[in-house]
């Protein structure tokens, strides 16, 4: 089974981040896998996606025509992606940023306030880290225990401070949909 | 990043990197989309490796040039492009070709013809395989299916290019250069061959000279002769293919690169609901792998080729079959990208009408 996530929103919002980070997880896992970004004339602040597929067996396309999976941190994203996902698929909205609602009646919303979260936490910009916590716990498409350990590679060199507070970040999107 | 050792790589650092791995000495290059994530990876990483030279030419014309010396002087060396900038390349490509200097050229093609767009096409497939220059020439040219083979054969291209002494193209597209995979990097070569023929400065033995301009007529068919001979060298070993599911194939699908992991997918999919269909997949574009091609012809009856153009594989897959099996072209020009799904509906009906003839 082959597994493809869309994951949208504006650059610099950390989607092309979180989308490494989860095609590394699922390279660790053995896992095929392929990570496709956007690219074209795009300008800085922009609209940024990435897609990643994740399978136990060879992906042919790295391009998703009808994704699993959508996670949508701005409201053009919601416009440009929302019809092409797979009917039952589950769609991850970041409402702090899209304060519209998906149109669609034949999939699964799922609404996450990850910046508001993030802010009380004392943390904005970990809020990727809750929207990648709370994707994992919808999708299953890596072990968290596998993001964790690349969330410390990542951010060893600044502090163990910075490690924990991106670790808690993810658990509490994780444990969001629990 | 360790030998051995799985990592995540976008499409044109596994090729930078193993072209460094390969001993790739100079790279000379100059901007274009959607392959400058190569040269900005170059200059990057030949600024922490032990003599390496970047250069960012002021044209495609200079990079190219740039190449000629230095291969001249025995240096393991590189260029990339894009369909426009390879383009501008092509009179520089036929005089190396000329004067034999060994050479990797790497094109991340891109929807054409003229400026085009940037999407993954593989309109170039002519201009690579007929030597796109003039004169009486060929260039080796491979055609990475997946990253792991975007490592392997850029680590290979260079071997290639100093065993026959050969420009070779390494063809890619933008959906492949983009794109990360998990790869497996080899070690750093550190036994360059010795190269007798190079020009390596006075004072060093006999002198050597190495041009192209050869007036005399007997001077040049001899060279052409000795051209000819050395790519009827190449076209008896260097073939290589590969293939999926032609056993009991009743149709097969023939794509390089992008459109043959697309047809994989479709094959796949068309196979788990008993339908009889294969792929062959040419790795090297020239020489193509037309015995290999013409074996599959004992046992199969009719090829579909899918390419990102509009009939130019379909060309050495017919001079390779000779009039054995039926050829039929499906080609997608101009950037688009079908998906695994598309192609097997197509598949399928061409499956079906064929069984109906029957």
């Amino acid at each position: 089974m082959i597994q493809k996530a869309i994951l949208a929103g504006f650059g610099g919002q950390g989607v092309l981040m979180m989308g490494v980070t989860l095609a590394t997880a699922a390279m660790r896992e053995d896992k095929y896998v392929t990570y496709l970004p956007t690219y074209g004339a795009e300008v800085r602040g922009g609209t940024a996606n990435c897609t990643v597929s994740v399978g136990d067996e060879e992906i042919a396309s790295p391009i998703a025509s009808n994704p699993d999976f959508l996670v949508v941190l701005n409201a053009p994203s919601l416009h440009k992606f929302q019809s092409i996902l797979r009917k039952g698929g589950d769609c991850l909205l970041n409402t702090s940023l899209v304060h519209e609602k998906s149109i669609r009646k034949d999939v699964n919303v799922y609404e996450i306030a990850a910046s508001e979260m993030a802010e009380e936490m004392g943390e904005l910009r970990s809020a990727n880290m809750i929207i990648l916590g709370a994707f994992l716990k919808i999708s299953g498409m890596v072990q968290p225990e596998t993001v964790l350990g690349i969330i410390d590679e990542t951010f060893r060199r600044k502090s163990p401070k910075v490690v924990e507070k991106n670790k808690d970040a993810f658990w509490a999107g994780y444990r969001y949909f629990e | 990043m360790k030998s051995n050792e799985k990592v995540l790589l976008r499409g044109s650092e596994a090729i930078g990197e193993a072209a460094l791995r390969a001993g790739c000495q100079c790279y000379f290059g100059y901007p274009i989309t959607p392959q400058n994530e190569l040269p900005e990876y170059m200059a990057r990483r030949m600024g922490e490796l032990p003599g390496r030279t970047f250069v960012q030419s002021e044209s495609e014309l200079a990079a190219i040039n740039m190449v000629y010396g230095a291969s001249a002087t025995g240096a393991r060396v590189m260029t990339s492009s894009s369909s426009p900038g390879v383009s501008l390349m092509q009179e520089g490509i036929s005089y190396l070709a000329a004067c034999e200097f060994p050479s990797v050229i790497v094109n991340i093609i891109r929807g054409g013809p003229g400026l085009g767009n940037i999407a993954p096409a593989q309109s170039d497939y002519f201009q690579a395989t007929r030597g796109g220059g003039h004169g009486d020439y060929r260039c080796i040219v491979l055609a990475p299916g997946f990253l792991q083979e975007s490592v392997d054969l850029t680590y290979r291209a260079f071997d290639l290019a100093d065993e026959y002494r050969i420009p070779v193209l390494i063809l890619g597209d933008g959906m492949m250069g983009q794109m990360m995979e998990p790869v497996v990097l080899p070690a750093f070569r550190e036994d360059l061959p010795k190269k007798e023929w190079a020009i390596t400065g006075a004072g060093k033995g006999k002198s050597r000279f190495i041009r192209s301009l050869l007036l005399d007529v007997h001077v040049e068919e001899s060279h052409n002769w000795k051209l000819y001979r050395k790519y009827q060298r190449i076209e008896r070993r260097e073939p290589r293919s590969d293939s999926y599911a032609v056993e009991d194939a009743e149709l097969v699908v023939v794509a390089y690169g992008t459109a043959a992991r697309i047809a994989k997918g479709a094959v796949r999919r068309l196979r788990a609901r008993g339908v009889k269909v294969g792929l062959f997949r040419p790795i090297t574009l020239w020489p193509f792998p037309a015995k290999a091609l013409a074996g599959l012809a004992e046992s199969v009856g009719r090829f579909l080729v899918f390419e990102m153009s509009m009939g130019q594989l379909v060309e050495d897959v017919k001079l390779a079959l000779n009039g054995k099996a039926e050829v039929e072209l499906y080609g997608r020009p101009g950037g688009v990208v079908v998906t695994p799904v598309e192609l097997s509906r197509i598949l399928s009906r061409r499956y079906n009408a064929m069984r109906h003839e029957a």
